[in-house]
């Protein structure tokens, strides 16, 4: 993981805004770290050229694949992950970028985002990526990752990037790449995701300690709480 | 401050000797565990409850009466009763029998069960399980203070002039933990009761623990119980001690490798660094349960889980005799050393029976003659001024 400037990105609307690049790549170097590189590169200079400034904080799933793991069969998130949770917390956009090997993307990259809170990337603007040997597994992105990325109740952008072998030396992946990237730099921009944690952050479903450890607002007037305090759980007839 | 252990049941293969012991011989061995906890100086023994193989504590009452009978000052409990899937009537009739039998020396805490396939054995459904362990505790806490109860809910049939034999010894109730490791609603539960609450955080984050405490502590104060500092706290923690830090890596590491509740995931010295498990030398136990403290502040029960995982009954005996020389003797002094004057005892039947009474003596119920119910008149107890009178016609 690393960071690329001091990171210290609240809730703003002009910037900086702070990009969190999830890469599943496994090699180095990595296709799929590379392709999301392409992608973040972009966003930072069509920020650039829009007179804002992006902050890049990347996470390569495969340092943390031993706390995935962990995280994935018993309670405990290691420090390594505790802060890639933290940075995708503090995230004003992601770029989550996938190996595809059989019809599916990786399995670190599902287990990561398996393991991660209900509540951390709510409303959050992501562009979805993935690398694969074949073009054969080109509607991974639309299918598989877009609904992962649908339950974690992200925004994810319309263009998906999906590079094969062949596409490297094409012309139109570089078009796909500025397309997503511009998608992602106008929702960043609109304040979406802080738009919705000011404005209706109490109509979806939350666990206390969620989102993070941030979300820890308690409804002390829900029906539990009454019935927690001797009420009544439903009005009974007769 | 009390130290306690508490166990969950589990009867597990040895890893080392691969013999798995029978029920017999792990009951055979709670038995010498609890009285062991005794004899090392610790407070209190606590029994989980569970109703699937590899655990045996089915009937938590049963046991903690026969430690209870064979023990001088030990407090028992359970970690935990479920609220859920038993019938309150059965809770509040069940631990009142255990309270006259050992004297007042025990306490009981609630908890929900997890297990799924539980629920449908006994006609619940563990969807529904947080508000039928809010209304089934609410249920448990009028049968133990009101001599008649009337009573309808969702959960179970209602009552018509119902009471719950027998009653509390000297007419005080049981007192009454409440374990949540993430549930706003059941904290919020005991601090409107006054109740305990209990942070099993084992295998969870400190900090989610803490935050789970002080919301408890704030709304215990805001219901007028007491200041925060006046809550009533209790922690869980683990641990293998050996004299030499290293023995104790080499004698846990079997037993940690293959735990079920470790997941066959996390190594041993990622889990002893990152959560309350210890694993060292009994200073090196006395500093990390300090932390606890460091955490939590001023707290008011402290239970070990030592005996699972397959651990032979020689090793958890050999265990707890050095937590009853090195470890606890210096935790209480440097606890008490650190307690703030303003921070509550933990509460025992004693210290309930004196907060009611004062000097006067307890309420002692006597029944009247059996009338055949008990709606007619306010009690059927003989010092109820409401009763109904029934003349001698003859």
């Amino acid at each position: 993981m690393n960071t690329q400037a001091a990171m210290n990105a609240g809730p703003h609307e002009s910037g900086p805004y702070h990009l969190v690049v999830v890469s599943g790549g496994t090699s180095d170097p990595s296709s799929t770290r590379m392709l999301a590189d392409r992608i973040s590169e972009k966003v930072a200079r069509l920020a650039e050229s829009r007179e804002e400034k992006v902050l890049i904080s990347t996470i390569d799933l495969r340092q943390l694949t031993t706390e995935i793991s962990n995280a994935l069969v018993s309670q405990l998130m290691g420090p390594k992950l505790t802060r890639a949770i933290e940075l995708l917390g503090s995230a004003d956009g992601v770029i989550a970028s996938a190996p595809v090997y059989k019809a599916a993307p990786s399995g670190l990259f599902s287990s990561f985002f398996h393991v991660l809170d209900n509540d951390l990337l709510i409303g959050k603007p992501v562009v979805l990526a993935a690398t694969a040997g074949t073009s054969r597994h080109a509607l991974v992105v639309d299918g598989e990752m877009r609904s992962l990325f649908a339950c974690l109740r992200t925004l994810t952008v319309p263009t998906s990037v999906f590079a094969a072998s062949e596409d490297w030396n094409s012309k139109s992946l570089g078009t796909r790449i500025e397309r997503a990237a511009m998608e992602l730099l106008l929702l960043m921009e609109s304040g979406f995701s802080h738009k919705i944690k000011e404005e209706s952050w109490q109509n979806y479903q939350h666990e206390f300690g969620s989102a993070g450890g941030t979300e820890l607002g308690i409804d002390l007037g829900s029906e539990l709480m009454r019935l927690a305090t001797g009420g009544r759980s439903q009005p009974q007839h007769g | 401050m009390q130290f306690g252990v508490f166990s969950v049941s589990d009867i597990t293969r040895d890893p080392v000797s691969g013999e798995t012991p029978s029920e017999a011989e792990r009951i055979d061995a709670i038995i010498k565990i609890a009285q062991k906890t005794e004899e090392v100086g610790m407070d209190v023994f606590a029994i989980g409850e569970h109703h699937n193989p590899p655990f045996f504590s089915s009937s938590p009452t049963t046991l903690l009466s026969a430690i209870a009978a064979t023990t001088k000052k030990l407090i028992v409990s359970t970690a935990t009763t479920l609220i859920t899937t038993n019938d309150p009537v059965r809770l509040a009739e069940e631990y009142a029998m255990l309270q006259h039998v050992a004297k007042g020396r025990m306490d009981l805490m609630v908890g929900r069960g997890n297990t799924g396939p539980v629920y449908p054995w006994f006609g619940a459904d563990i969807r529904k399980s947080l508000p039928m362990a809010l209304e089934n505790y609410n249920l448990l806490h009028r049968l133990w203070r009101e001599d008649v109860v009337d009573w309808e809910g969702s959960f179970r049939s209602a009552l018509q002039g119902f009471t719950s034999t027998p009653r509390p010894l000297d007419d005080v109730p049981p007192f009454v933990w409440h374990g949540s490791i993430r549930t706003p609603e059941i904290a919020e539960q005991a601090a409107f009761y006054g109740n305990g609450f209990f942070a099993n955080h084992i295998f969870w984050p400190t900090e989610h623990s803490k935050r789970m405490i002080e919301f408890y502590r704030e709304r215990f104060e805001h219901y007028g119980h007491g200041t925060k500092k006046q809550a009533i706290v209790g922690v869980g923690g683990q641990a293998y001690i050996a004299k030499k830090s290293q023995d104790a890596y080499k004698e846990f590491r079997p037993y940690f490798d293959v735990a079920p509740v470790y997941g066959h995931g996390p190594s041993l010295e990622d889990f002893s660094s990152q959560t309350p498990l210890t694993v060292g030398s009994p200073q090196e136990m006395i500093e990390k349960t300090l932390t606890f403290h460091d955490t939590f502040g001023d707290y008011q029960r402290q239970m070990f889980l030592m005996d699972h995982a397959g651990l032979p009954l020689k090793t958890v005996l050999n265990q707890l005799d050095l937590l009853g020389e090195e470890v606890i003797p210096a935790l209480r002094k440097e606890l008490a050393a650190r307690k703030d004057p303003e921070s509550a005892d933990a509460p025992t039947h004693e210290s309930l029976l004196k907060a009611k009474y004062g000097d006067k003596p307890a309420r002692q119920p006597r029944p009247n003659a059996n009338r055949g119910d008990n709606v007619t008149g306010g009690s059927p107890y003989q010092d109820s001024e409401g009763s109904a009178n029934y003349p001698d016609l003859v």
